[in-house]
């Protein structure tokens, strides 16, 4: 089956750098942090993950996928502020605000045999 | 596979120089992709960005365990990667991105939801502007050549990308189109990406300027919806104003939630098909070819 969604993508992606760093080894596991801001859905990525590991040396590997939470910084309260959607706007009414965490799509470790 | 837009297969991707008869090969962006293409990879450059990227290689040697574990073991050892999903399109998009300076070309990377009127936009701006700034295009759609015919039908050359099942364009695709589309330099080029608001903005394909088109008639909540695109845009236009009279829609509704997720946006609002507003966005243009001439590259 095909799907027209970007975690499809971002999975292939995943096991290609894996591949591209780590040719002869076989994976055990992969970590990934996929921030809560980054427009990617873990739950979405396990699946296609599961797809396209296929045949790979990431075959039957484990995916851990970390969940950093957005944090923005506000340029005008000088603070740091949770932030649960990428709105830029702070409590205090400022948009000069900036995401300091959240947004990261990394491929943190991973195990190999 | 392809690493790219999800497809599964390299060979479902198709280029199309529309109404032109087939190219051969040219010189394109440096490829760093390992999956195998048929036209001529550029090695030279690989060997620039190993310095620049050192995550290239797994860090092995570059953190030590203190507890003498890990690495050296043969079993079960954790390697240390901390390098971003989508480096390799990243790298990719930064060799298209110095391709295109090189060159003094001007890339223009247009996305939207579908019917939102990126077709129609280019229509009349190749029309109106087209010769002025050398204008060429690169369509990208799932299937059919039908939105490269039409603006082939404008009078301008374009190269036809059809992703197959892929749900957006990427670097490596941008690149081969690229290579197919040959710019002149000093020319601008506009990409017409799928037509989609979540997966394009994703994938950085070394672009001048990212600009997002929204029609009034899909409501005002969707850079609230599809915060990624938006937040991605450096402009975003406003189409199909000629409609408002009919919807119970206001522009500033539109202004005040782009502003939500992209306060340095700047927004214009246009009708494609009535031609308010497009002097605007001309002048946009105009200062993306006039920066390249400017720009010792």
């Amino acid at each position: 089956m095909i799907m027209p969604m970007h975690e499809l993508a971002i999975a292939q992606s995943v096991v290609d750098a894996v591949l591209d760093r780590l040719p002869e080894n076989r994976v055990s596991l992969v970590v990934l942090q996929v921030g809560k801001l980054s427009g990617v859905e873990p739950d979405a990525l396990r699946f296609c993950f599961e797809l396209v590991v296929a045949d790979t040396a990431l075959d039957g590997a484990e995916l851990e996928i970390v969940e950093p939470v957005g944090l923005a910084w506000c340029e005008t309260c000088r603070m740091e502020f949770g932030l649960s959607r990428p709105i830029l706007l702070c409590a205090c009414g400022s948009a000069d605000v900036r995401v300091i965490s959240g947004d990261q799509l990394l491929i943190s470790s991973v195990k190999v045999a | 596979m392809c690493a790219t837009c999800g497809c599964g297969r390299e060979e479902q991707i198709r280029f199309t120089t529309v109404g032109a008869p087939q190219a051969g090969q040219r010189r394109q962006p440096a490829h760093r992709d390992d999956h195998q293409h048929p036209h001529e990879h550029e090695h030279e450059h690989e060997h620039e960005h190993e310095h620049e990227h050192h995550s290239e290689h797994a860090h092995e040697h570059e953190h030590p365990h203190p507890n003498g574990s890990g690495h050296s073991q043969l079993s079960g050892r954790t390697v240390l990667l901390e390098q971003r999903i989508l480096a390799k399109n990243d790298r990719q998009a930064d060799l298209n991105r110095a391709w295109l300076a090189e060159r003094q070309v001007a890339v223009v990377n247009l996305m939207s939801a579908p019917g939102s009127g990126k077709t129609t936009l280019l229509e009349r701006t190749i029309a109106e502007v087209g010769p002025r700034f050398g204008l060429s295009v690169i369509e990208g759609d799932q299937e059919t050549l039908l939105d490269g015919e039409r603006i082939r039908a404008s009078g301008c050359r374009v190269v036809q990308i059809n992703t197959g099942a892929g749900c957006h364009l990427d670097a490596d695709m941008m690149a081969r189109g690229l290579a197919e589309l040959a710019p002149s330099p000093g020319s601008l080029v506009v990409v017409e990406n799928v037509g989609n608001l979540v997966c394009p903005a994703l994938f950085d394909l070394g672009e001048t300027y990212r600009v997002v088109v929204t029609s009034v008639t899909e409501g005002a909540d969707k850079p609230l919806k599809y915060p990624q695109m938006f937040a991605a845009a450096d402009l975003v236009l406003i189409n199909k104003s000629d409609l408002l009279p009919y919807l119970d829609v206001e522009v500033s509704e539109f202004e005040k939630n782009v502003r939500q997720v992209n306060p340095a946006a700047q927004l214009l609002t246009v009708s494609a098909t009535h031609g308010d507003g497009m002097i605007a966005w001309y002048g946009r243009l105009e200062l993306l070819v006039t920066r390249l001439t400017a720009t010792p590259s």
